[in-house]
C-alpha cells in the first residue's frame, strides 16, 4: 500500500446558509490518480477550493502527508506541495508564458522540473515562451497550467475538469500527462464530469452527488458500472 | 501651429501627472482591492509638503522631488499599517469609506494649519525660463515636468516588467486569490506597495508645485479627474491608467485653450464615450463570459 498524501475527514463545507459539502471524506496516496465525478453543482469545485484553502467556511479536517491544513492560508498551503489547476485554467494575461511558469516559488528542488525538461515534454511552450500566456489556445493554456505546478515540484495536482471544452485529441493528451505526472510519484485529485476520460486515467473513482459522496469504487468496478453509476447520478 | 505645440507639452506635462497617479492608485487597486479615495490629498500633501519645505528649510525643489515621495512613502505605510490593513477583510466599501474619511481628515488639518489661500512657489533653479527649439518658445519646466513624468512612468514599466516583484505585482493586479493558491504571500507585498502608490501621488504633487496653485483643496478636483482617467484606462490595467493618464492630459490643455468653458466637460465626455465602446476601459480587459 502506497504512502498516504492527502486526507480528506468528514468535510463540510457551506456557502451563507446553503452546505454544498457533508462529511465527505476521501484519500489520496502517493504516485495514486482519484476522481471525484458528479454533475454540476455536486460541490466537486468547492471541495478542490476547500483543500486548496480558498473556501474557507467549513467543518472537519484536512491533511497533507500527516500534517494538518486546518488553518492554513492559500500560499502556505501550495508552498506544502499542492499545485492547483482550476477550471478556467488560470493562466495570467499581463505575464508571458515563461513568466507564468515562473511565477509560483520552487517548493521542492529535487521534485521541481527545470524549465528546459518543461519545454522538452512541451515543445510548443517554448516557441511561445514570449507570447502572452492568454494567446494560446486552450489546450496549450491547459497544458500550461499543469506544467506549472511540476515546475514548482508540487506533490499533489489538484485538477480541476482539465479536459473541458478541449478536441479529443487534446483531451487524450492530456491523459498522457497525467499518467506520465503519475509515474513521476505525483499524486492527482481530479475533478471530471467525463467519465469515458477519468477512466482511462485514474486507479479510483469518488461519485459526488449533492455534497455527499454516494459510492467509492477501484477503476475496474467504475468501468463495469459506469451506465448504472451514471443513470444513479443523474447524468 | 506654434501655440498647438505648447498646447501639447502642456498637456503632456499635466498628463505626466495624472499618469503617475493613477499609476500609483491601479497598482494599489489591483494588488489590495483598496480603492483609494485619499489619492488626491495625498498629491496635495506632495505639493504642499515641497512648499512648505522650502518655506521651513530651504530645501528646494530638486530636494523635495526626492524627499516628498519618501516621506508620503513612510507616511503610506503607516495608514497601511495603522488603518487601512484592518478593512481588507471587509466589503471594499469599507476602505473606500475609510480612505474619503482621511482626505476630509488630512485636507482640514492643511487647511488649519495653512489657511485657505495659495502657498508660494516658484519655478526650480534652472528650469525659470523658456527654450526656443526650432522657432518654438516652450517653457523648461513644462517640458522637464512631462519628460521627467515619462521618463518615470518608464522606469516603473521597467520595474514591473523586468523584476520579479514587478512579476508578483502584476499576477497579484490581475488575480489575488489565484497568486496566493500558487504559493505567493501576497500579503507581504500590500504594505510596501500601498506606500509605493502614495509616493507616485506624492511625486506628482512635488511635480505640480511649480505651476498649480497649492492649496489645500487642490486634490479634491484631482481625485475626481483620476476616477475619470482609471475608467478611460480600465480599471486595474497598469498601461491603462498611464496612457489614459497623458490622453486626459492633452484633452484638458486642448480644452483649455480653444473651448476654455468646456474643458473639464470634456474629460467627461470622453469617459462617457469610452465607457460606452468599451465598457472595461480601453486596456481593461472584458470580463471572461
Amino acid at each position: 500500500m502506497a504512502e498516504r498524501l492527502l486526507t480528506v475527514d468528514t468535510l463540510s463545507a457551506f456557502h451563507g446558509e446553503a452546505q454544498v459539502l457533508r462529511d465527505v471524506s476521501i484519500d489520496v496516496s502517493v504516485g495514486e490518480v482519484v476522481t471525484l465525478v458528479g454533475r454540476n453543482g455536486a460541490g466537486k469545485t468547492t471541495l478542490l477550493r476547500s483543500i486548496m484553502g480558498l473556501h474557507k467556511n467549513t467543518r472537519g479536517s484536512i491533511a497533507l502527508d500527516g500534517t494538518t491544513l486546518d488553518g492554513k492560508s492559500a500560499d502556505k498551503r501550495a508552498r506544502l506541495g499542492i499545485g492547483w489547476v482550476p477550471d478556467d485554467r488560470g493562466i495570467y494575461a499581463t505575464l508571458t508564458v515563461e513568466e507564468n511558469l515562473s511565477l509560483p516559488p520552487v517548493v521542492d528542488k529535487d521534485a521541481s522540473w527545470s524549465l528546459d525538461r518543461i519545454y522538452e515534454q512541451f515543445p510548443v511552450l517554448r516557441e511561445r515562451r514570449d507570447f502572452p500566456g492568454t494567446k494560446l489556445s486552450g489546450g496549450e493554456q491547459q497544458m500550461l497550467a499543469m506544467a506549472r505546478p511540476l515546475r514548482a515540484g508540487s506533490r499533489l495536482l489538484l485538477l480541476d475538469e482539465p479536459s473541458e471544452g478541449l478536441a479529443p485529441v487534446i483531451v487524450s493528451q492530456i491523459g498522457q500527462i497525467i499518467r506520465d505526472i503519475r509515474s513521476q510519484g505525483v499524486a492527482v485529485l481530479l475533478v471530471e464530469q467525463n467519465v469515458k476520460f477519468a477512466s482511462t486515467v485514474a486507479d479510483r473513482h469518488n461519485l459526488l452527488a449533492q455534497g455527499e459522496v454516494v459510492e467509492s469504487l477501484d477503476n475496474d468496478a467504475f468501468q463495469s458500472r459506469t451506465t448504472e453509476l451514471l443513470q444513479h447520478l443523474g447524468m | 501651429m506654434s501655440a498647438f505645440i505648447q498646447y501639447t507639452l502642456q498637456g503632456l506635462a499635466t498628463g505626466g501627472f495624472y499618469a503617475l497617479a493613477a499609476l500609483g492608485l491601479a497598482v494599489i487597486f489591483g494588488v489590495m482591492g483598496v480603492v483609494n479615495f485619499s489619492h488626491g490629498a495625498m498629491y496635495m500633501l506632495g505639493a504642499v509638503g515641497s512648499a512648505v519645505l522650502l518655506d521651513v528649510a530651504d530645501v528646494p525643489f530638486w530636494g523635495a522631488l526626492v524627499v516628498v515621495p519618501v516621506l508620503l512613502f513612510l507616511f503610506g505605510i503607516l495608514v497601511e499599517r495603522l488603518l487601512v490593513r484592518w478593512l481588507l477583510a471587509l466589503d471594499p466599501l469599507y476602505n473606500f469609506l475609510l480612505t474619503f474619511g482621511l482626505t476630509l481628515l488630512i485636507v482640514d488639518l492643511v487647511k488649519r494649519r495653512y489657511g485657505v489661500s495659495g502657498l508660494p512657489y516658484e519655478l526650480p533653479a534652472g528650469l525659470e525660463g523658456r527654450v526656443t527649439i526650432g522657432g518654438l518658445s516652450l517653457s523648461s519646466y513644462q517640458l522637464f515636468a512631462a519628460f521627467f513624468s515619462v521618463a518615470l512612468c518608464i522606469a516603473v514599466w521597467l520595474l514591473l516588467t523586468k523584476t520579479r516583484i514587478g512579476m508578483i505585482v502584476r499576477a497579484s493586479t490581475e488575480d489575488a486569490e489565484r497568486t496566493r493558491a500558487l504559493g505567493i504571500n501576497v500579503g507581504r507585498w500590500v504594505t510596501p506597495v500601498f506606500g509605493f502608490g502614495i509616493a507616485l501621488a506624492g511625486v506628482a504633487g512635488v511635480l505640480a508645485a511649480p505651476f498649480r496653485a497649492i492649496t489645500a483643496d487642490m486634490g479634491s478636483n484631482f481625485i475626481i479627474i483620476l476616477f475619470a482617467v482609471v475608467v478611460i484606462g480600465g480599471l486595474g490595467s497598469i498601461l491603462g491608467a498611464v496612457m489614459a493618464g497623458f490622453l486626459v492630459g492633452l484633452v484638458e490643455a486642448y480644452g483649455q485653450a480653444y473651448a476654455p468653458s468646456y474643458a473639464q466637460v470634456l474629460i467627461f465626455v470622453l469617459m462617457a464615450a469610452v465607457v460606452l465602446v468599451r465598457p472595461a476601459g480601453l486596456f481593461g480587459r472584458e470580463e471572461a463570459s
